[in-house]
């Protein structure tokens, strides 16, 4: 029998996953989602941010990864146009700045911001994406006028009124990076903070956000969102619930199915390799 | 994205399971669907790359965007103040990176392949003088200052003999005997748990990928799930 | 002079980044700004290089039918399909406005085929685990359990399950425990050793020791 099970054709796996997906999407079930410390110490960040402030949205990553970071990409813009914080967003990926453009349109579908919805050049602005990976951030630690000489419309960056009087970091008062790989939270790191000492926090996809851990713990980075879990928390904390929470279920479900493989598959290889001994 | 049974999202969702069909087999639905995010990925990337980066970088700067398009809403570029005012503007340098781009271009042709050894050069040279300084400053000393620490919490001692052993694991020019030997084994056990951390969240990861996937048919297209 | 100019031009280009680090002051601050702007140029250069190439390498599939040929003139009507609607039918500069023919293909042809390209490995990463992940020895009953704890600990049910424990040592603490703790010093490890060997590795490059990225002639 155990045999049997090692030999289970793999397309019985892929409906099992399937199946653990699919079913909790139609359940209503409240979960209990348990803060971790990195992920409120940007909800500290940005609590202590006044109104008014500059916050740089840097979206890279692209519709693969959206699943993860774009509630939590949601939660944070809520938060900055709830609080009057002003946004400029931007992507070393080039399909960042549509993933932005997608958040911007579903909170302006949004009940809560239905009669005030997000005015761009007065709530934010958008602009775009610029190609050169770590030397974009190197370039805006100069001068990010002159790295990004207009916004994703066009407009020159210099006639923005959310950019007036911005040079460089030093006139941002906060980073938050989404980032799905290269170039990503380690570039921005890299040059953005210990280069020009800008304040950063990062969401990450699940598959990099292990590889930034030391920086949260050397303090190069203040704050870290890992995968759905961490937009889920995210959404708890800044008091927006989303996909995030939605999908995090689903997420319990197939976590499950996983484990639940890797036990079958421990045993019968266990229970196949005495039989082979003997 | 539009909400519920749509042409776009059934032209979404056909494309969709043309991706997944591939779980079963290999067939001709998926290669088309395969085929087309290629082209289309790589068309995406040459209209971004022309309207977002070398038109603001390159053209306005140097003037070519008003020499092809007269009436566009650009100042005057390089090449206009040079042949209008007579003046020279230092943002006439930049048709060096241009040659260079076009030099990278070459590669398109087997014989002038060699041309483009020269923006590679560049780019190469760029990314070693960043990476020599930046990476020694973020990744091996601050990482260092912040091993660093007192040993006086078992937290504390863990970063501290992980981080020694690991990197002792690493240590590859003296045989991993006695002492070294015992600490590089205990360097390989902090490793294994931080493999088993990231296959974990590579896990999470491609799980949460999925049910985007699944949330657009169920909810999106069909509208099954609120 | 194939070989010397591209030597020259990485050790000087290298060098004047290496400086203007320690010496943040004219001129070299102005070259290092002017180096960063074309570079901003040429990567764009060369990306346009692999998308022409792309088409180049298409062409020829069609032009020799290859197996699967007719692949390679959907890859080719994809790409110019999006192209001709970016350049000509999306307002120029604006092409990413929502609602432009740009902005159409972006969500309802670009999104599900490369979403769901990478959700893919959802089902593959199940069947891995399922065929792969044996505790044969000590060290990967240790990658084992990591891995089971930080896939319990990182969702609701895996508190759930240990509801009856005191907050502080629930699974997602004892996972938080894990990524900030063993799971950094190991990340540590590596990232340093990285770090030396990309030093290196510039050291090389930028005093011409190491050459193979131009090529054998």
């Amino acid at each position: 029998m155990f045999e049997k099970l090692l030999r289970i054709d793999r397309r019985i796996i892929f409906l099992f996953v399937l199946i653990a997906l699919i079913v909790p999407l139609f359940l209503n079930i409240s979960q209990h989602i348990a803060i971790s410390p990195e992920v409120r110490d940007i909800y500290d960040s940005l609590r202590k941010l006044q109104p008014g402030s500059r916050v740089l949205l840097a979206f890279d990553y692209d519709p693969p990864s959206a699943p993860e970071l774009q509630p939590m990409a949601v939660a944070v813009m809520k938060y900055c146009f709830k609080h009057n914080l002003k946004v400029i967003i931007m992507g070393l990926w080039p399909q960042g700045p549509l993933q932005a453009n997608l958040a911007i349109e579903s909170i302006k579908r949004d009940k809560e911001f239905k009669d005030n919805p997000p005015i761009y050049d007065k709530d934010y602005v958008n602009l775009g994406y610029m190609t050169g990976n770590e030397l974009v951030i190197q370039g805006m630690g100069t001068d990010i006028q002159r790295t990004f000489p207009r916004d994703y419309l066009g407009n020159p960056t210099s006639s923005l009124s959310v950019m007036k009087g911005i040079t460089n970091f030093s006139n941002i008062d906060f980073i938050f990076n989404l980032s799905a790989g290269y170039p990503g939270t380690v570039e921005w790191v890299l040059f953005a903070v210990d280069r020009f000492h800008a304040k950063l926090s990062a969401g990450n996809t699940a598959v990099q956000a292990p590889q930034v851990y030391p920086y949260v713990h050397s303090g190069q980075l203040s704050g870290l969102a890992g995968g759905l879990k961490g937009a889920a928390e995210l959404e708890k904390l800044l008091g927006f619930y989303g996909k995030g929470t939605k999908f995090m279920l689903s997420q319990s479900f197939a976590h499950i199915v996983v484990i639940f493989f890797i036990i079958v598959g421990n045993v019968a290889y266990f229970a196949t390799r005495g039989k082979k001994k003997k | 994205m539009e909400f519920g049974f749509t042409f776009s999202n059934t032209l979404a969702a056909i494309l969709t399971i043309g991706i997944i069909s591939f779980l079963w087999r290999d067939n001709p639905l998926y290669k088309l669907c395969e085929a087309l995010f290629v082209g289309v990925s790589a068309g995406y990337w040459f209209v971004s790359l022309y309207y977002q980066n070398l038109l603001p970088q390159l053209f306005d700067k140097l003037g070519l965007t008003l020499i092809i398009t007269p009436h566009a809403d650009v100042k005057e570029g390089a090449l206009q103040v040079l042949f209008k005012q007579g003046r020279f503007d230092e943002r006439i340098l930049y048709i060096f990176a241009g040659i260079l781009g076009i030099m990278m271009l070459m590669r398109l042709f087997p014989n002038l392949g060699w041309v483009s050894r020269w923006p590679l050069a560049f780019i190469v040279g760029t990314t070693s003088g960043l990476y020599f300084t930046t990476y020694f400053q973020s990744n091996a000393m601050a990482q260092l200052k912040s091993t660093i620490i007192p040993l006086n919490s078992i937290n504390n001692i863990v970063i501290v003999v992980g981080t020694v052993c690991g990197l002792i694991y690493f240590y590859f020019s003296k045989e991993h005997k006695g002492v070294l030997g015992g600490a590089a084994k205990v360097g390989t056990w902090f490793l294994m748990v931080t493999f088993g951390a990231s296959f974990g969240y590579t896990v999470m990861s491609r799980m949460s990928l999925l049910i985007g996937r699944i949330d657009f048919i169920f909810s999106t297209w069909l509208g099954l799930v609120k | 002079m194939r070989r010397e100019i591209p030597l020259i031009i990485t050790g000087v280009v290298g060098f004047t980044y290496i400086i203007q680090f320690f010496i943040p002051h004219w001129p070299f601050n102005i070259m290092e700004h002017m180096l960063t702007d074309w570079m901003l140029i040429i990567f764009a250069f060369a990306i346009w290089l692999g998308v022409l190439n792309l088409m180049k390498v298409s062409l020829d599939r069609i032009s020799k039918r290859t197996k699967d040929w007719p692949y390679a003139l959907v890859t080719i009507l994809g790409f110019l399909f999006i192209v001709i609607a970016g350049f000509f039918f999306s307002g120029g500069r604006r092409f990413l406005d929502p609602g432009t023919p740009f902005d159409y293909i972006y969500q309802f042809i670009y999104t599900p085929l490369s979403a769901t390209m990478f959700a893919m490995l959802a089902f593959y990463v199940a069947s891995a685990s399922y065929r792969a992940f044996r505790a044969r020895t000590k060290e990967a009953t240790l990658l084992l359990l990591a891995a089971f704890f930080v896939m319990l600990g990182r969702v609701p049910v895996g508190d759930a399950m240990t509801s009856f424990l005191p907050e502080s040592v629930r699974l997602s603490k004892f996972a938080d425990w894990i990524m900030n703790y063993p799971q950094t010093a190991g990340q540590r490890a590596i990232m340093i050793g990285i770090a030396l060997g990309i030093v290196s590795t510039s050291l090389r490059l930028i005093l011409g020791i190491e050459r193979s990225h131009l090529g054998s002639d």
